[in-house]
């Protein structure tokens, strides 16, 4: 079973390499990440927080945007596009089970995005490093955001995965992951903002808001990583709701999206039928 | 020994519509079956079932003693779609180390396996640059790994030159000798002539003839043709021949031939040359076909 799911991934990850999907993802994390930390370098003074930890705090409202839109590119096209190539027949009367397709496929597409966040992150952290020696008590913070960026990148890879089973046509599969990105990461705050300013104050903003902010992967990444991180006090909007939910909630949630979203994807893939 | 592909009373049905209708049939270890049909006729349907990719409505399938699809019988069956694509970013080389680490075997047979379907040099290659029947090679090439015990080819020769069609069924000779079961299917009827042990004719889902081909030519019982040359200046009397540039075209039924060869034999010096035509594949299948209704 191992070899059948490391021979796809290595045969996945090659493909990401033509395709050139490695390359423009590196190129995209490490070139908004240099951004952020010759920006983020402005507000440090007044704080009182280390730089490193400022940049985190921006880093992780970039990875919120960027990780769901690169882990969604990735993966809209795994079985559609296989479906349309005409490759997928064939590849099914193999003796290797769709979930160890899957498998092969995520640990590929993780990898890139791993690449991706790790050159990104870490060009920031030395960044950092080079102009604030004190900027080494992020570290911690940077670390978390990088695994956290993963599993972020695990879920919306498997809900990817989901969409391009259910749509079977890659065209298809490209707006459902348009939409689900929007949906999440974009719609959903800004729904639950006006929520929470029609509610002013009630029912909703004292029980509903926190579960509507876990249920949501992208809100329990960016909470899990505001709240761990002494950086808090510069984030903004929803994120500073991460006050009053503890990082232990958020946390389960970043790791439970992951195993999620894959069930849905193997379940997804299995009702197709070539 | 028992059979390889057992299949009883299949019958498929997509929405309303009966692709399969009551199919029966066995194949045996080491046996080259010909499924012939028209476009439509239920060819790509059964073999999708064969396959376990598509469930049936009815029957019961059994393939290499498993249900189909099922990991057993995935391990010991192969399969060449019809038009065989691959990823084209790939090289051929790459692919067909793919292919064999998800059977298990080891990545070196790789290249062996690419030239002995005469891709060694193009291994190298993005498949992306290959032409319609060098991927129908390495279609081929992967079927070949391991050793199936079934081998189920969708439209095999269709994109490869008459030289590499040969080459294929030499392929093919070489895995029935050794057990393997091949089920495939052709329009190439000329070839399928030759090189298979049995035919079986599909007409809208339902199997209309199966037999080996000297068999079908009895059932089919279609007249024989025979071409007559007359020795110059020679005068044959033949009723019902017509005369076409010089050469007479006569027909007769089958168990009328030998009388009629006598005949022919008798006028001595006056016939130059005779040529007797049995009934072609393509007239067997017409004839099948039209007789189910087609």
């Amino acid at each position: 079973m191992i070899r059948r799911i490391l021979a796809t991934a290595g045969c996945e990850f090659r493909i990401a390499l033509r395709n050139r999907w490695v390359s423009i993802a590196v190129a995209l994390m490490g070139l908004f990440s240099l951004v952020l930390a010759a920006a983020g370098s402005a507000p440090t003074g007044g704080l009182g927080v280390d730089r490193l930890s400022v940049i985190v705090a921006s880093l992780t409202s970039l990875g919120v945007y960027l990780v769901p839109l690169l882990a969604l590119l990735m993966s809209f096209d795994a079985i559609a596009g296989e479906a349309e190539r005409g490759t997928l027949p064939l590849l099914l009367t193999y003796p290797v089970a769709r979930a160890e397709v899957l498998a092969g496929k995520m640990l590929a597409h993780l990898a890139v995005l791993a690449l991706a966040c790790g050159t990104g992150y870490g060009l920031a952290g030395v960044a950092a490093l080079w102009s604030d020696p004190g900027a080494v008590a992020g570290l911690p913070a940077l670390v978390r955001l990088f695994w956290t960026s993963v599993l972020l990148g695990a879920t919306f890879i498997g809900a990817g995965y989901a969409l391009s089973a259910l749509s079977r046509r890659p065209s298809g599969a490209a707006g459902l992951a348009i939409g689900l990105w929007l949906g999440l990461v974009v719609l959903y705050d800004l729904g639950l903002l006006a929520a929470v300013v029609a509610d002013n104050g009630g029912w909703f903003t004292l029980n509903a808001f926190p579960l509507a902010l876990l249920a949501n992967p992208a809100d329990a990444f960016r909470l899990y990583n505001l709240a761990a991180s002494e950086a808090t006090a510069v984030a903004a909007g929803v994120a500073g709701a991460s006050a009053s939910i503890p990082p232990w909630q958020s946390l389960a949630s970043v790791l439970l999206w992951p195993l999620l979203a894959m069930a849905f994807a193997v379940l997804g893939f299995r009702r197709v039928t070539p | 020994m028992t059979s390889t592909l057992t299949i009883s009373g299949l019958t498929k049905q997509f929405a309303g519509v009966t692709a399969l209708s009551d199919v029966t049939l066995s194949v045996a270890p080491g046996e080259r079956v010909a499924l012939l049909g028209h476009n439509g006729a239920g060819k790509s349907t059964m073999m999708k079932i064969i396959l376990g990719l598509i469930p049936q409505t009815a029957g019961q399938v059994t393939v290499c003693g498993a249900a189909p699809g099922s990991a057993a019988a995935r391990a010991q069956v192969a399969y060449l779609p019809e038009n065989a694509a691959f990823h084209p970013a790939l090289t051929g080389l790459e692919q067909m180390r793919h292919y064999l680490a998800l059977r298990g075997e080891p990545a070196t047979a790789a290249l062996p396996l690419l030239e002995q379907v005469g891709l060694g040099a193009a291994a190298r290659r993005r498949i992306g640059t290959y032409s319609k029947g060098m991927r129908q090679r390495v279609g081929l090439a992967q079927a070949l790994i391991g050793s199936p015990r079934l081998l189920v080819l969708d439209e095999p020769t269709s994109g490869l030159d008459p030289v590499s069609r040969r080459d294929f069924y030499a392929l093919l000779d070489g895995l029935a000798a050794r057990g393997a079961s091949i089920l495939l299917s052709s329009h190439a009827l000329t070839e399928v002539e030759a090189r298979t042990d049995r035919i079986l004719i599909l007409s809208k889902g339902r199997l209309v003839a199966e037999g080996p081909l000297a068999d079908l030519r009895r059932q089919a019982a279609l007249p024989v043709a025979l071409h007559v040359t007359p020795r110059a200046g020679a005068e044959l009397d033949l009723p019902g021949a017509v005369a076409v540039g010089g050469v007479l075209h006569l027909t007769c039924a089958q168990d009328e031939k030998l009388a009629l060869l006598a005949r022919i034999t008798a006028m001595g010096d006056a016939v130059a040359d005779l040529e007797v035509l049995p009934p072609s594949l393509e007239d067997i299948y017409s004839h099948f076909s039209q007789r189910a209704g087609q």
